[in-house]
């Protein structure tokens, strides 16, 4: 092909692109061979290879209220300042805790793994702080960390949460195979309710459709869910399903 | 201009053109850059070794291992392994040494508060301050006034287990909230406040009950924080006699406090961190400057 | 649409004939979707779930219902027979949609520049913030990244394809109301995307934020362009596709099957703005980067380096370097760029095969992208003395240098361990705003230079002289930006990652944040004077516009002359 001789190119092979020039149907047809071929060979095998999604207990689906909270962190865009992925790289283990699994985030539409980190990694800030930090924090950053650059979000504490028909959510990512039953379906509401409250009646059965679910009053509010009660228990919900302590690292190397 | 299409030759350059014109736009029949296509092969060749070598390509049920056998995932392991033997030196002495003798070593005192420092950082700082000087609702961990007993073995169990968290062994007991209970008439808990700023030493409010104030302490509050307000370690019930507030020594706040209730939340640490870092902590947290 | 008569009468007969007019296939199919569509909103509006999905729809009836009106009262004014394409001999170009286009990329672009400073200078006092949800950072990010990408840099790669396909394939735009229906249809889609995002409304994957019902509008909109584009096409005179449309079309190609594969999703019900994507997890990671690491390379790539190939040699008058080189960057690049899209993911929870493929095609990508820099750059032989006396060409030619310095700071971001450093930190940002003010945005500039004089039929720009000006004072904002970028990304992901010499992290994670304040402040500066550039630029072609007009012999049909600056 590299040809140094400046008037005459091997005519045969570089004429014939004149097919592509000439025909702009074969010219659309050959961009999309060619531009398949690299998506095709990157994301199909993600489905189908086991060794993708590692295998774990303790994974659930989110609860209505986490679901809710889920989307409010969708809605401010805490994705771009926030990543919820942490790389196996040391650093990162020792600042964040254990890098993140696939299976961690398999539930999750869309995923939230983030590009940058203006503000750290949450992606096991579950647990880290208390409800009334978290608060505090969402209200005015500043108030607790001086030198924070985040976003005030005051309002969340003082609008209501409006996700009375969170069970069609969830019925859309049963759809998808996210193993939300009917029974969790139907009880979708109620169960949002519960979460949300100090000593609810059901909060057992809430218990058992969501092993682990965190139930109480986030917000200190008694007086209605308030979209920070869903955000933060979105929050304390991040990174505490799989016991790492349990986990085994060698059975899932990939 | 227009006509110069049909000779094929770019006057300037002297090189040919292909012939056709769009728009008065011609093309140069140059060949391709030399160095332009043999570093477009170098790399390929470079991606080509790194396939080989590395995990690369997916199959039916696995995928390309690649000839060094890497992957991430013990990569870390071993990353962290070295971490590990880095700081074994000290780091098994720390675990080995009880806290006292911690302190008593300056090699190893240097040792764990160079690893409580790094931990206090991103874990407790975003509550008690970078300075752990504290806020409103969140202690400061430098002076020698303690919510829960400011010993080594004290503060170990409140980092390990934290206050009034999820954690079985954590340290319980709230302030009740007399008001929103109705425990106490509201006139009850404005006389025990300007009680407690009486023996705190500030200057009472204009018509202060403090007879009436003394009886409801006496019969509501000494129980937890003791006969002349000094406070108790084991109930986390703070000394109501000293210029150190938790939550703030004026009327209004006080009053809140005594109407509503306390119950600051501070998480367990157990599990999250490990024990080595745990134990740093306490020595950093006790060093700080106050400590019993 | 009253414009579609420039450059020629609007009847090839001259006189316009009494002829009964019937509605066109295209203006009667407009106008019934478009009705059908009212219909629709008007439904979706009376039970919408949230305000401001109800807003959406409103805004939708009105909209279609504007547009009917003007389709119709157009119809009846017009005389009978739709536009020739042809007038004596000559195409009879259609610039009224090229025109629209080149206003609203201004237009956005202004607004987009100005959301940046605004976020820049949020991200260094945050109180800048103001505490509300529609002027939260989280919220004014995305609707920057759509303003300057799809809003701005939409509008000049559907104006200027419009431009250069009519002229490369001497022949005029093909159809009637569809050239308008893809500018402005696309521009009724940014609406609701922008405003979707300052009221909460987003799907939270980056650079697709939009929700359902705009992504299906969209779809429509890019299936016309596509059309449109073809259709010329189909007309062209000279038998061979010249180059800078394989760029385009592949563009046009590739972002469609992206946005699809990106965006598949399934509503809650059609009263909700919500839907929840079909992926999820690592595998929606991994198709959301192929499609953001594509939407950088045909959308910000691809389809500028269509604008490089008519716009560089045109204002060189010089021929395109080499004609080979065109052939092999052009498939090389398209297929490869598709591989890169794992560099996104580097050491994530996406399996580390998947992470090899990104690294090393990006690597293999160098040389592609680099072949269409040569040949930008080497056009020049032979005119390299333009540079000096005219401003217009040195902002398309540096734009250049910087596509090739863009894209060799990225195969190099790509391999894994410099990725480990700079993944999540500023440097991102550096390496993102060298390509999109570098070259995006300034070969944008110089398209609109050249186009502006051509459009409105003037000799030249108002004054080069502010074209110059223009052009230091945005090329320093460049430099304040990056550099400053640079620094603090390098900065922080060593600050991550810094040990002390006992083996424990030295720095917590707010230590880092507070070290980026100074450099936080320089970029801001840096985006105050690039901003201050595009409004003497939009002066300039504002005053350009309203010159007289050249005379007639200077006509669009030739080759625009340009007076040198000094
Ligand atoms: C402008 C960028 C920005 C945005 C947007 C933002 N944050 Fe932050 N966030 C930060 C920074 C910087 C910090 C670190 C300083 C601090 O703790 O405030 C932080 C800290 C946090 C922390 C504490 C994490 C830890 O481990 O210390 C949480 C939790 C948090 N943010 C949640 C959110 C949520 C939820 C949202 C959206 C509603 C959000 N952030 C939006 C920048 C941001
Ligand atoms: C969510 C906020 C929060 C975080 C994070 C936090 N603390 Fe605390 N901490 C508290 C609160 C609140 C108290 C006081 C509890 C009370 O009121 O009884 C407290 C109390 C303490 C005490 C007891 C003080 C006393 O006077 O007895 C110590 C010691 C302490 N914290 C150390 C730490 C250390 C070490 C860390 C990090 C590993 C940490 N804290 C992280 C909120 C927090
Ligand atoms: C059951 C035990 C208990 C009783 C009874 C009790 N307290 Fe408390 N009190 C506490 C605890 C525990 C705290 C600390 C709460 C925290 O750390 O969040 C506290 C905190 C306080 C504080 C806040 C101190 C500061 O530093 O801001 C005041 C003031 C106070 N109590 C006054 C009273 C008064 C007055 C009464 C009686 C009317 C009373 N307490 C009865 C347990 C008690
Ligand atoms: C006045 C000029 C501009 C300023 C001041 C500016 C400022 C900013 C700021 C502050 C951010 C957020 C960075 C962060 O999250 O840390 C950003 C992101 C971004 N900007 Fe700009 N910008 C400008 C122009 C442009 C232009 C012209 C383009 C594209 C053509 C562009 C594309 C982007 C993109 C793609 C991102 C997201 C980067 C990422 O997620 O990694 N910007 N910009
Ligand atoms: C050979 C060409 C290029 C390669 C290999 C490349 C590679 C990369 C890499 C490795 C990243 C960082 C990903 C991360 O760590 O998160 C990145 C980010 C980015 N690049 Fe490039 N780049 C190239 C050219 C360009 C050009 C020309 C532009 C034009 C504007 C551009 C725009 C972006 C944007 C917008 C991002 C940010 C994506 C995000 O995280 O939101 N890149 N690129
Ligand atoms: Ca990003
Ligand atoms: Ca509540
Ligand atoms: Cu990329």
């Amino acid at each position: 092909m590299a040809t140094a001789t400046t008037p005459a190119p091997r005519k045969s092979l570089w004429q014939k692109h004149a097919f592509f020039e000439r025909n702009s149907i074969w010219l659309i047809i050959g961009i999309l061979l060619v531009i398949s071929v690299g998506g095709l060979v990157e994301i199909v095998p993600l489905f189908y290879l086991k060794s993708t999604i590692e295998k774990v207990s303790g994974v659930r689906p989110w609860t209505p209220l986490e679901l809710a909270g889920r989307n409010i962190y969708v809605r401010e865009g805490c994705y771009n300042c926030h990543s919820q992925m942490i790389r196996p790289l040391r650093d990162e283990v020792e600042r964040y805790g254990h890098y993140s699994l696939a299976a961690e985030s398999m539930y999750d539409r869309p995923f939230q793994w983030g590009s940058k980190r203006t503000g750290p990694d949450l992606a096991r800030v579950g647990g880290k702080y208390s409800d009334e930090w978290q608060r505090q924090h969402l209200a005015d950053p500043r108030s607790v960390v001086p030198g924070s650059i985040m976003p005030g979000y005051p309002f969340l504490a003082e609008s209501r949460l409006e996700a009375a028909d969170i069970g069609q959510d969830m019925k859309v990512n049963a759809l998808y195979g996210v193993p939300y039953t009917e029974e969790m379906i139907a009880a979708a509401a109620a169960d949002l309710r519960t979460q949300a409250t100090t000593d609810a009646a059901d909060a057992e059965a809430l218990q058992q459709r969501y092993p682990g679910a965190q139930i109480r009053d986030f917000d200190g509010n008694l007086a209605f869910v308030s979209e920070a009660d869903a955000l933060i228990a979105y929050l304390q919900a991040l990174g505490t399903m799989v016991d790492f302590k349990l986990y085994d690292d060698k059975a899932n190397i990939r | 201009m227009a006509d110069m299409h049909r000779q094929n030759i770019d006057a300037v350059t002297g090189v040919s053109t292909t012939g056709h014109e769009w728009d008065g736009i011609r093309e140069l029949n140059n060949p391709l850059p030399r160095w332009w296509l043999w570093t477009f092969y170098a790399c390929i060749a470079w991606a080509v070794l790194y396939w080989v070598l590395f995990p690369a390509w997916p199959l039916v049920t696995g995928y390309t291992y690649g000839l060094l056998g890497w992957k991430s995932r013990e990569a870390i392991q071993a990353d962290l392994a070295q971490l590990r033997a880095q700081r074994a030196v000290f780091a098994d002495k720390l675990a080995a040494a009880s806290l006292p003798e911690i302190e008593q070593n300056p090699e190893l005192l240097a040792f764990a508060r160079a690893q409580g420092r790094a931990a206090f950082g991103d874990n407790c700082a975003p509550c008690h301050g970078a300075g752990a000087a504290g806020t409103k609702g969140y202690p400061n961990l430098n002076d020698d006034d303690w919510l829960w007993g400011g010993t080594l073995d004290q503060i170990h169990a409140t980092i390990q287990h934290g206050a009034r968290s999820a954690d079985p062994d954590a340290h319980a007991g709230d302030m009740p909230a007399f008001g929103r209970d109705g425990m106490l008439p509201r006139p009850d808990i404005v006389a025990a406040a300007d009680y407690v700023r009486h023996i705190a030493g500030l200057a009472p409010a204009p018509g202060a009950d403090l007879a009436k104030g003394g009886e409801v302490f006496d019969a509501n509050c000494a129980a937890c924080h003791g006969a002349e307000g000094k406070g108790n370690s084991e109930l986390g019930a703070p000394n109501l006699a000293d210029p150190i507030w938790l939550y703030g020594s004026d009327r209004a706040t006080i009053i809140q406090t005594i109407s509503n209730g306390r119950a600051g939340l501070m998480p367990a640490w157990k599990g999250r961190l490990d024990d080595g870092t745990l134990k740093a902590l306490t020595v950093y947290v006790h060093t700080l400057g106050g400590g019993l | 649409m009253r414009q579609s008569a420039t450059g020629g009468a609007p009847d090839p007969v001259g006189v316009p004939r009494q002829i009964s007019k019937s509605l066109t296939f295209g203006e009667g199919g407009l106008v019934a979707s478009l009705v059908l569509l009212a219909f629709a909103s008007l439904t979706v509006a009376s039970g919408a779930e949230t305000a401001a999905y109800a807003f959406h729809a409103w805004l939708t009836v009105l909209a279609s219902l504007a547009a009917v009106f003007v389709i119709i009262s157009h119809h009846v004014e017009r005389p009978a027979a739709l536009p020739a394409r042809e007038v004596d001999g000559r195409p009879n170009y259609n610039f009224g949609p090229v025109k629209f286009a080149t206003v609203a990329a201004m237009f956005w672009g202004i607004a987009g520049f100005l959301v940046g400073v605004i976020i820049a200078f949020q991200l260094a006092f945050p109180a800048l913030n103001f505490d509300l949800p529609w002027t939260a950072f989280g919220r004014l990010r995305p609707l920057h990244t759509s303003a300057v990408i799809f809003a701005f840099g939409g509008n000049v790669l559907i104006g200027t394809s419009f431009y250069v396909v009519q002229r490369t394939c001497h022949a005029r735009l093909a159809g009637y109301l569809a050239p308008w229906f893809v500018v402005l249809g696309y521009n009724f889609f940014i609406l609701i995307a922008g405003t979707g995002y300052l009221l909460g409304i987003t799907q939270g994957k980056e650079y697709a934020e939009p929700e359902w019902y705009a992504d299906l509008w969209l779809t429509v909109v890019w299936v016309t362009y596509l059309l449109v584009f073809l259709g010329t096409i189909w007309r062209r005179r000279e038998p061979h596709i010249y180059v800078a449309n394989w760029f385009y079309l592949a563009f046009i190609v590739t972002i469609a099957v992206l946005h699809l594969g990106n965006n598949a999703s399934v509503p809650v019900s059609i009263y909700s703005p919500k839907s929840y994507i079909v992926w999820s997890g690592v595998q929606d990671a991994m198709v959301q980067w192929w499609y953001g690491h594509n939407a950088v390379g045909f959308f910000l790539t691809a389809g500028f380096l269509a604008i490089m190939y008519y716009f560089i040699p045109k204002r060189a008058e010089r021929p395109v370097y080499s004609y080979r080189l065109s052939i092999v960057h052009f498939w090389a690049l398209i297929f490869i760029y598709i591989w890169a899209g794992p560099h996104h993911l580097h050491y994530t929870a996406l399996p580390d095969w998947a992470q090899t493929l990104g690294m090393t095609f990006s690597i293999i990508l160098w040389m592609p992208s680099w072949g269409g820099m040569i040949n930008g750059l080497m056009t020049l032989s032979g005119a390299w003395d333009k540079l000096r006396t005219d401003p217009v060409l040195r902002m398309l030619v540096v734009s250049v240098a910087f596509y090739g310095m863009s894209t060799f700071e990225g195969p190099l971001m790509s391999v894994k361990a410099v990725n480990s450093l700079s993944h999540y930190t500023d440097w991102t940002i550096g390496h993102v705003h060298s390509g999109a003010l570098g070259w995006v945005a300034y070969i944008s500039f110089g398209a609109i230079y050249c186009l502006v004089p051509w459009l409105w039929n003037k000799r030249e720009l108002y004054s080069l002289k502010l074209v110059n000006w223009h052009f230091w004072i945005s090329t320093l904002g460049i430099v304040f930006y990056i550099s400053a970028m640079w620094v603090a990304g390098i900065l922080q992901g060593l600050m991550w990652r810094a040990y002390t010499s006992l083996g424990f992290l030295e720095y917590s994670f707010i230590e880092t944040v507070e070290a980026m304040h100074p450099f936080y402040v320089i970029r801001a500066i840096g985006g105050v004077l690039f901003l201050i550039g595009a409004l003497i630029m939009a002066f300039n072609l504002w005053m350009t516009v309203r010159s007289p007009s050249a005379e007639p012999a200077v006509s669009l049909a030739r080759n625009p002359a340009f007076l040198p600056a000094e």
